[in-house]
């Protein structure tokens, strides 16, 4: 398992840095003047332009530019907005809402994921199934943002059984509709890859011989049936778990909350480009540690790549 | 490795599940010969077959038709003005005189709607192309050359795929958007393209890879190969059409969810910009008048989902015909 | 949730005597179908054969010819759909399997009759240690705890000889080496004991070595334990030094059961000819191997008559027009051949 851990540590190296330089070099090098269109529709103040080119060492190549910036942020300097602030503190004040948020989203997209694909990959082509393939072909197929604003006018608005938006307090029951928004495709994946691995598995020989010991139809489903058709599944959570992290630009904007994804698309609107490359490489880091983490989950659930 | 599927905010389908216990590779087109020298209908015939008794795949099928018609002839469909109103006409609800009502700014909201299909189309047609073109030329590479080069292509891609959809969307537009620069409407088109397919190709690279590397031990690639056979001709005679099937599938499916994320990136504004019309504007727009006018969001909502729904479906109804294993 | 997994027999009518015979564990005129998109496969018409505690019954025969399936229908391990039990009795200690509760079945399973798998790395659960699935049985069946339990899997363990038991109890069965794993699913089988042990095909996957070690190695706990073993090979050369009698079966029925002696010496029927005839023989070096013509028939079409007529180099105009039942012939054998009298009696 050490071994395993080191490897896939050592892998992910190349691929952080690939991808947070990709980003360095797309908003500081591509657009020639480094400052254009990085401190709202005004030209940038020079204090600000002094300040930023002489702590990123802007005047020397991107290669310098890029290890500069690395090393400032892996010592915790996220650096500071052409106002004054500082990025780590936006990142602190979001980041809490973000995870909270996509907590509430994994749970209902595990619950209801996980029971609707078990009971219809154990029963097959029922109505219940052709209920959940029909239902979960739509949460695949639709943007979350419609699937957003038609729940949000509906619920909220129509019948108003919920509130159409998040206050500040981020209670956990005004949490509910953005959180199944934000997870209902995946709901719909979980299902469906829980459907098909149930339904595979369950004609495995090991089913057959677990039936063969005599165990009780309870112990061969719930131990030896579902520890193996899971390990699917808690994989495509794992994964899904990172992309939720990485912010939900587009169901924190429907929602109003304010999450690490409205800061990002903040940021954007108002033209502050550093403050977008600092946020986004906290959530890439964020995003590929969290794969990283599926890796070893993967590996912990399935002996089989532990000890290849 | 395990796969992140693109950031849940797209709807782009996991391409594979983990392979290393070697499970759910899709290589429906790995089949052994044999299996199918047992039927006398070769494997996309019986597919064929398959899907002509589907009326999920009619259905989706005559869907798809129609809304290329719209796209390319909108004219058929509506002889509004898509892009002048009258602001007399603000927010007016649907009645038969304008089935679908009139937006904030007095505009015929059916024939925005018919106009939109070209934008959102397009985009995802040539998104789609590009992705497949791409991503399954580097795959096939990485595969059939292995070693190495599959080793660099690999990790490469890999750094695409770091990067969250939406996000990476973001910061590619933003940059080469930026500015207050006022570009052309085919500028920002080729932008949105370029970011949908930048993003996506690594999924489809996999794929194709895993295809290969699945195919290309089968007996009668290796009897080409003892025959002298270039690599061209093993690629092009052998490979190809037997790592084609999940492709075109996983493409089927994709340009459905491409039209959701062009209308996810306008939604957010940093995709097309009015005056285009497009469904994802046209939602955006609507968004402010949500408790007012909750038609102006229904009407485009409801063409993109059933256009969207209508790609998603015919590449499963494709898939299901494909895969022997559901028969 | 039973029926989910384990294949919901159809009940058969009051077929069948029923009468206590005093067997251990007899078949009676068992037929099983699968019913398939492209059509009925008839897997399984009329299977009769028992087997008795201390010995050991070799049922023979080609893949396909419903040698697995009978077993898998005495396990209640069919898979269902697509197989459909349409007739026919299982009768242990005298009382008929197919027609008593899930419940009652389930208490049979392990502790009466269990049953080893040929491949034996898909028959183990990958997720969960060897130790855990032996220990399982005594858990879950003996409700000891789970120190005990462990002890008791390492007796097993010990028992099938696994060296360093204690060591391999918390391995990964694809941590073992084939015919490790063999012994492994060998000591799950007999963990709790069981009256009958059904060996479907054990030393398939194996090297010829380590065959011959397993065979070895079931033929003596069988004696230890005095079981009744059903011992499914498709391996003449397996049966010859472990089988007690053997049973032929051909296209889904017996078509011949002898003692060993006899069935080698003078087979009554010329599908077991066949066979007996393509043992490669020390002394015929350098003579081509005889093989049985033909392929065997389509299940979902069997030919008229006597099912082997298209492949038998005696057939008559009667074999494809009646099916020969299987009849005594002298005291313990029997053959389903129309003219097994005669070649029984040949010089």
């Amino acid at each position: 398992m050490g071994r395993y851990l080191l490897r896939r540590l050592l892998q992910l190296v190349p691929v952080f840095i690939g991808t947070t330089f990709l980003i360095y070099w797309l908003v500081w090098s591509v657009p020639g003047d480094p400052f254009a269109g990085k401190c709202g529709d005004r030209r940038c103040p020079d204090s600000y332009i002094n300040f930023m080119t002489e702590k990123y060492q802007l005047d020397q190549s991107i290669w310098v530019q890029y290890a500069t910036y690395m090393k400032n942020l892996f010592q915790g300097d996220f650096g500071i907005t052409f106002n004054n602030r500082e990025v780590a503190d936006i990142i602190a004040t979001a980041y809490p809402n973000t995870l909270k948020l996509a907590v509430v989203a994994l749970a209902i997209e595990a619950v209801i994921g996980l029971t609707a694909g078990v009971l219809t990959g154990l029963r097959r082509n029922g109505f219940l199934d052709n209920l959940v393939l029909i239902s979960t072909l739509f949460l695949i197929a639709l943007p979350v943002f419609v699937v957003g604003f038609i729940l949000q006018w509906l619920l909220g608005v129509k019948w108003g059984i919920v509130h159409p938006t998040v206050s500040s307090e981020m209670r956990l029951t005004e949490l509910l509709l953005p959180g199944f928004v934000l997870g209902s495709a995946s709901m719909a994946y979980v299902a469906r890859v829980a459907r098909t691995s149930i339904a595979e598995n369950r004609r495995a020989d090991y089913v057959r011989t677990a039936i063969a010991k005599g165990l009780p139809m309870r112990r061969v489903v719930g131990v030896h049936l579902l520890r193996n058709s899971l390990i699917p599944v808690v994989t495509l959570l794992g994964t899904d778990l990172g992309a939720l992290m990485g912010g939900a630009i587009v169901t924190e904007g429907i929602f109003g909350i304010n999450g690490i994804g409205r800061a990002v698309l903040r940021a954007i609107v108002t033209k502050e480009s550093a403050t977008v490359v600092s946020i986004v490489v906290v959530l890439v880091l964020v995003y590929l540690l969290m794969n990283l983490l599926v890796d070893l989950l993967y590996a912990a659930l399935d002996p089989r790549i532990r000890y290849e | 490795m395990s796969d992140p599927s693109t950031a849940s905010i797209v709807s782009t389908p996991p391409a594979t599940m983990p392979t290393e216990a070697g499970s759910g590779a899709p290589v429906d087109a790995g089949l052994p010969g044999n299996a199918r020298k047992e039927k006398p209908r070769g494997l996309l015939g019986d597919a064929w077959r398959d899907l002509r008794r589907k009326p999920l795949f009619w259905v989706s099928a005559v869907l798809i038709l129609i809304f290329v018609l719209m796209a390319a002839f909108p004219s058929l469909f509506t002889s509004g003005d898509p892009v002048n109103g009258t602001l007399a006409n603000s927010q007016v609800k649907p009645s038969a005189d304008a089935w679908f009502g009139y937006d904030v700014q007095g505009r015929d909201v059916y024939a925005r709607t018919i106009y939109g299909a070209r934008a959102s189309i397009v985009v995802a047609l040539i998104s789609t192309i590009g992705t497949l073109l791409i991503g399954g030329a580097i795959g096939m590479i990485a595969g059939y050359a292995g070693g190495w080069v599959d080793a660099l292509l690999s990790r490469f891609a890999d750094i695409f795929f770091g990067l969250p959809f939406v996000l990476g969307a973001i910061v590619i537009l933003t940059t080469f958007n930026g500015a207050g620069s006022s570009n052309g409407e085919w500028y920002i088109m080729g932008l949105v393209i370029m970011s949908l397919v930048v993003l996506s190709w690594p999924v489809v690279m996999r794929l194709m890879r895993s295809s290969v590397l699945a195919t290309k031990e089968a007996d009668y690639i290796v009897a080409a190969r003892a025959l002298g056979a270039g690599h061209g001709r093993i690629i092009l005679k052998h490979l190809l059409p037997n790592c084609l099937a999940p492709l075109l599938v996983y493409g089927t499916i994709m340009v459905g969810s491409f039209i959701g994320a062009e209308a996810t990136l306008s939604f957010l504004g940093i995709g097309l910009k009015s005056p285009v019309v497009s469904w994802g504007i046209s939602i955006s727009e609507a968004q402010n008048y949500i408790r007012v006018s909750p038609f102006l969001l229904f009407f485009p909502s409801a063409f993109l989902v059933t256009a969207v729904l209508s790609f998603v479906m015919l590449g499963e109804a494709v898939r299901e015909a494909l895969d022997p294993k559901l028969r | 949730m039973s029926d989910i997994l384990v294949s919901e027999q159809s009940k058969p009518g009051a077929a069948g005597s029923g009468r206590p015979s005093g067997r251990l564990l007899e078949v009676e005129d068992l037929r099983v179908e699968f019913r398939t998109r492209d059509g009925v496969a008839k897997v399984i018409n009329g299977v009769t054969y028992h087997v008795d505690a201390g010995e050991t019954l070799a049922v023979l025969g080609e893949s396909g010819s419903g040698k697995s399936v009978t077993a898998q229908t005495i396990m209640g391990i069919l898979d269902t759909p697509p197989g459909f039990v349409t007739g026919g009795q299982v009768r242990f200690h005298g009382k008929d399997m197919l027609t008593m509760s899930a419940e009652e079945r389930r208490r049979i399973r392990g502790e009466g009759i269990a049953m080893i798998f040929q491949d034996a790395l898909s028959a183990l659960n990958p997720v969960f240690t060897v130790g855990f699935q032996i220990a399982e049985q005594f858990r879950i069946r003996r409700g000891l705890s789970r120190s005990d339990a462990k002890k008791r899997a390492i007796e097993m363990l010990d028992q099938v000889k696994i060296p360093n038991a204690k060591g391999r109890f918390s391995n990964y069965p694809h941590q073992f080496s084939g015919g490790m794993r063999q012994r492994a699913m060998i000591a799950m089988s007999l963990a709790l004991d069981p009256e009958v042990l059904i060996a479907d095909e054990p030393t398939t996957a194996l090297d010829v070595t380590v065959q011959a070690q397993i065979m070895d190695l079931l033929a003596e706990l069988q004696r230890e334990r005095q079981m009744g073993m059903i011992l499914i090979t498709h391996d003449l050369g397996v049966v010859a030094d472990v089988a007690d009698r053997i049973a032929v079966m051909y296209a889904g029925r017996i078509v011949e059961e002898a003692n060993v002696y006899d069935l080698y010496a003078k087979p009554a029927h010329p599908y077991t000819m066949g066979l007996i005839d393509s043992i490669p023989r020390m002394d015929e070096r350098g003579q081509q191997l005889r093989t049985i013509k033909g392929l065997p028939p389509n299940l979902m079409n069997i030919p008229p008559g006597c099912p082997f007529n298209p492949r038998c180099p005696m057939a008559q105009p009667v074999c494809r027009e009646k099916l020969p039942p299987l009849l005594q012939i002298g005291t313990d054998r029997a053959s389903a051949c129309h003219f097994a009298e005669d070649l029984v009696n040949r010089d």
